[in-house]
C-alpha cells in the first residue's frame, strides 16, 4: 500500500494566508500520533483565492482542501488521515467527484507550471522523478547538435514570455552565431509589473525547471556562465533558487564537465536586484549586473553581439526557460499543437483584481479573455459589472468589456492597444475609475523612469500632473489633447521599452473611455464614484437615524443636526474626506 | 574646496557612531570582484539597516570605487536607504491589484495611527512606513508586509490593529 501523501502549498501567497501554521499543526499532529504519512511542502497550487491549500492523495484518489486553518487541519487529520473519512465540505477539487470550483481548472493546460503545486521545490529528487533533467540528459547522451536544439526551440514557435514576444529560437541563433571565448546566458526574473506574480510562482514552485532551461540554453549557445537576475522583493524565490542551484551542482548538472561530458562547463548564480523597474529592460539589467545604475544602453550592438561585460549574451524570461525542458523532451510539436498560428503554446496569467477566482492560471493561446475571466475566473466579485481588464502592467493597456472576446495571442492583443505583457491580468469593475488607473500607472512609470531620456523623464511628469489635476476636479478644456500629444512624443523619443510604452495606459483609456475623461473635466464628476474630490456627499433622510456619529467625526464641522433628527451636510464646508461615509452604520450617506 | 570637504568628513569618521569594522569581511569578500558595487552596498545595508555616510568613505578607500559612482547607485535603486530606519518596516503594497482594492485607505489609516507620512520613521524608531510597488501577493489584495510576515485581505482597521499589537508587544 502506498503511503498517503499530504501536500501543503507553501508559496508566498499561501504563507501570507497562514499556510505555515497549517503545516506546523499537521506536522505536530503527525509526530504526536506517529502517523505514517508523507507530509510535504509544495509550491503554488494556483488557487490563490482558496489559500491555504492542503492536498491529500491516498489510495482512493486526490482531494484538495481549500481555506484551511489550524482548526480545520485538525479535523482533516482526525477524520481523513486517521480514519479515511473525507471531509467533503472543505474539498475544492477532487478527481472523484465534481465540485463548484471545477471551472477554474477546465481549459487549463499546464506546461510551464507542470510541477508547481505537485513537487517539493526544495528537493531535487522530486524534480528528477517528474522527468527532471531528462531533457538535458537526452541531448548530451544522444549527442544532439546545438543547431538541432535551436531548431527544435524555433519549431516549437515559443516567443518571449516576458512580454516582448520575440521568437526565442531566433534569439538563441543570434547568440550562437556570434563566436567569442566567453558568452553569458541570463534569466530575467526581475518581475517588476505591479499586479503580476507568474514568475514568483514558478521560481517558488519549480526552480529546477528554470535551471534546466538555462543549462539547455547554455549548451545551445555555448555560454559558460549564467545569471538569474531576481528582484529582492522575492526572498522566498531567491532562497529556493539558491537551494536548487546547490543541489544541481552537487549532482553534477552544473559545474565542470556536466554529466560527464568533457568540456561542457556551465555554472550560474543568483543576482539580487535592488528595486528598479527599468532593470526589466535587458540592457539596463546588464548594467545593473555590472554594478552600475540600471540605465538602458543604445542598441545596436544588441546583447547577442555585445552584452554583459561586452560579451555575447542571451536573455530570456523565467517562464520561457521553464518551458524549454518540456519542449526538448517532448518535441516541438508537443508545444506548438496549442495556440494560434503566430502564438504557439500556453501562457501563464496572474488573475487578480475584482474577480472571484484570483490565482495563477496557464491557458493555451487562442482562448478568449472573456473565457479566462468568466469561466476560469468565476466572474466579477459581488456581482458587479465587468468594465475592463488591464493587460501588460505599466506598459500595457485597458481592454474594455466590449472587446473581451479578443483572443489571447500577441498580435490580437497588440491590435487593441494593450500588450500581452508578462501575464498580469487585473480585472476592473464599474467602481474602478479609468482616469485614476491611468494616473496610477503614470505615477509608477514617472517614479521608475531612469532619467536618461528627456521625453520620458519630463514628459511622464507632465502627463502625471495633468492626470492628477483631472482626478482632483481641476481638469481643463484641451487636457485630453495635450495628453495625447505628450504621449506620442514620449513614445517616439525614448530609448527603451519603458518610455516607449509608458503612455499606453493613458492612450488606451482615452481611446475606450474618453467619456470618463470628459465627465471629469467638463462635468466635474467621476462616473465610477472613485475620485474623492469629485464626489458630493448627502444624507439620505429615509435611513438617517440622527445618531450624530457623522457630525462628531466631521473634521470641518460641515454636518448639522441634533440627536434623533435628520442630519444635513453643508456643501460649502465639506472637503470630501469621506469620513462620514465610512463612519455611518446605517448607509445613510449617499455619494453622487 | 571639494577636496577639503571630503577631508573634513574623513576626520569625522574617527568619532563615527557606527562600528566600521563590521563591514571588513564584506569588503574582503568583494574587493577585487567585478560588478561588486551593488552587492557591497546591499551587504552594508544588511549590517546597519541603512547606508551610513562613513561607510561610503571607508569602502571607497579600500576598494577604489569612486564615491560619486557609489552615491549614484545608492540613490538610483529604491532598496538603498541613506537614513536610519525603524525596527519594523511597514511596507504597504501599492501594486495594481492592491490599488483597485483601495490600498490608499490602508496607507492613510496607518499614517494616522503612527502619526507619520510615507517614507518617514516614528520618533521612537519603532516603525518606518513605506509604500512599495508590488509584493506579488495580488490575489490576497490589499496586503502589507512587516518584517518577513505578509498580512492579507486588509482593511484600514485591520492594518491599524496589527501595527498597534506590535507596539504593545514592544512596550512590554
Amino acid at each position: 500500500m502506498k503511503k498517503t501523501k499530504v501536500l501543503v502549498g507553501l508559496a508566498s501567497c499561501g504563507i501570507a494566508a497562514g499556510a505555515n501554521k497549517v503545516y506546523n499543526k499537521l506536522k505536530a499532529l503527525q509526530e504526536a500520533d506517529k502517523l505514517d504519512i508523507d507530509l510535504k511542502i509544495t509550491g503554488c497550487i494556483g488557487m490563490c483565492y482558496r489559500e491555504p491549500l492542503v492536498e491529500v492523495i491516498d489510495e482512493t484518489g486526490s482531494y484538495l482542501y481549500g481555506e484551511i486553518d489550524e482548526e480545520k487541519a485538525v479535523e482533516i487529520f482526525d477524520k481523513h488521515l486517521k480514519q479515511g473519512e473525507i471531509v467533503k465540505d472543505y474539498v475544492v477539487k477532487s478527481d472523484l467527484f465534481e465540485s463548484k470550483d471545477d471551472s477554474f481548472w477546465d481549459g487549463q493546460v499546464k506546461i510551464a507550471l507542470r510541477n508547481c503545486g505537485v513537487i517539493d521545490p526544495e528537493n531535487i529528487v522530486e524534480y528528477e522523478e517528474h522527468d527532471g533533467y531528462i531533457a538535458i540528459k537526452k541531448i548530451l547522451e544522444g549527442k544532439i547538435s546545438q543547431e538541432q536544439v535551436i531548431k527544435t526551440v524555433l519549431d516549437s514557435g515559443i516567443r518571449g514570455r516576458g512580454g516582448g514576444g520575440f521568437p526565442t529560437g531566433m534569439k538563441w541563433r543570434f547568440a550562437y552565431n556570434n563566436k567569442a571565448d566567453t558568452k553569458y546566458i541570463i534569466c530575467n526574473a526581475d518581475e517588476g509589473d505591479p499586479g503580476a506574480f507568474m514568475d514568483r510562482s514558478l521560481l517558488e514552485g519549480d526552480p529546477h525547471a528554470v535551471i534546466e532551461g538555462l543549462i539547455i540554453g547554455s549548451y545551445a549557445i555555448d555560454a559558460s556562465e549564467g545569471v538569474i537576475y531576481c528582484r529582492a522583493e522575492y526572498p522566498l524565490a531567491i532562497k529556493r533558487l539558491n537551494i536548487a542551484i546547490d543541489q544541481a551542482r552537487e549532482k553534477g548538472y552544473l559545474g565542470k564537465n556536466i554529466m560527464g561530458v568533457k568540456g561542457f562547463n556551465f555554472d550560474l548564480y543568483v543576482k539580487e536586484g535592488a528595486g528598479a523597474f527599468v532593470c526589466g529592460e535587458e540592457t539596463a539589467l546588464m548594467a545593473s549586473i555590472e554594478g552600475e545604475r540600471g540605465m538602458p544602453r543604445k542598441r545596436p550592438p544588441f546583447p547577442a553581439e555585445a552584452g554583459l561585460w561586452g560579451k555575447p549574451s542571451n536573455i530570456n524570461n523565467v517562464e520561457t526557460f521553464a518551458n524549454i525542458p518540456y519542449i526538448l523532451l517532448n518535441g516541438a510539436e508537443s508545444f506548438s499543437k496549442y495556440g494560434t498560428e503566430k502564438s504557439k503554446g500556453t501562457k501563464v496569467f496572474a488573475l487578480t483584481g475584482k474577480i472571484n477566482h484570483g490565482g495563477s492560471v496557464e491557458v493555451p493561446m487562442g482562448i478568449t479573455i472573456r473565457d479566462i475571466i468568466f469561466k476560469l475566473g468565476g466572474g466579477i466579485t459581488d456581482g458587479k459589472k465587468f468594465k475592463a481588464v488591464q493587460l501588460g502592467g505599466p506598459s500595457g493597456g485597458c481592454i474594455p468589456e466590449y472587446l473581451a472576446d479578443t483572443i489571447v495571442d500577441y498580435d490580437s492583443v497588440n491590435a487593441t492597444g494593450a500588450i500581452m505583457g508578462s501575464g498580469g491580468m487585473v480585472v476592473m469593475d464599474e467602481t474602478t475609475c479609468m482616469v485614476d488607473i491611468a494616473r496610477f500607472f503614470l505615477d509608477f512609470t514617472c517614479k521608475e523612469s531612469c532619467g536618461k531620456c528627456t521625453f520620458c523623464r519630463v514628459g511622464t511628469k507632465r502627463m502625471l500632473e495633468i492626470l492628477t489635476r483631472i482626478t482632483q476636479g481641476e481638469g481643463q478644456e484641451g487636457d485630453i489633447e495635450k495628453l495625447e500629444e505628450l504621449a506620442y512624443q514620449i513614445k517616439d523619443n525614448s530609448l527603451c521599452g519603458l518610455g516607449q510604452t509608458a503612455p499606453n495606459p493613458v492612450l488606451t483609456t482615452i481611446k475606450y473611455f474618453r467619456h470618463e475623461y470628459e465627465a471629469h473635466i467638463k462635468d466635474k464628476k467621476c462616473p465610477a464614484l472613485n475620485c474623492k474630490k469629485l464626489l458630493t456627499y448627502t444624507v439620505n433622510p429615509d435611513t438617517c437615524t440622527g445618531c450624530t456619529v457623522c457630525a462628531k467625526n466631521c473634521p470641518t464641522d460641515a454636518i448639522d443636526g441634533a440627536r434623533k433628527e435628520i442630519h444635513f451636510i453643508r456643501q460649502d464646508a465639506c472637503i470630501q474626506c469621506g469620513m462620514c461615509f465610512s463612519k455611518c452604520k446605517f448607509d445613510a450617506i449617499i455619494l453622487s | 574646496m571639494r577636496v577639503k570637504r571630503i577631508l573634513q568628513e574623513k576626520e569625522a569618521v574617527i568619532q563615527s557612531s557606527v562600528d566600521l569594522t563590521l563591514i571588513d569581511p564584506l569588503i574582503e569578500k568583494y574587493k577585487n570582484k567585478k560588478g561588486n558595487l551593488i552587492p557591497i552596498l546591499q551587504g552594508t545595508q544588511d549590517v546597519y539597516g541603512y547606508l551610513p555616510k562613513e561607510t561610503f568613505i571607508k569602502i571607497s578607500e579600500q576598494t577604489g570605487l569612486k564615491l560619486s559612482e557609489m552615491y549614484g547607485v545608492a540613490t538610483f535603486y529604491t532598496q538603498f536607504r541613506l537614513n536610519p530606519v525603524g525596527r519594523y518596516i511597514v511596507k504597504v503594497c501599492h501594486g495594481t491589484a492592491c490599488h483597485v482594492q483601495n490600498a490608499t485607505a490602508i496607507s492613510e489609516a496607518v499614517e494616522d495611527a503612527l502619526g507619520i507620512k510615507d517614507g518617514e520613521t516614528t520618533e521612537d524608531r519603532l516603525f518606518t512606513l513605506e509604500s512599495v510597488a508590488c509584493l506579488g501577493c495580488c490575489s490576497l489584495a490589499p496586503v502589507m508586509m512587516i518584517g518577513d510576515e505578509t498580512y492579507a485581505k486588509l482593511t484600514g482597521n485591520k492594518a491599524v490593529k496589527i501595527v498597534k499589537e506590535i507596539k504593545i508587544k514592544e512596550s512590554n
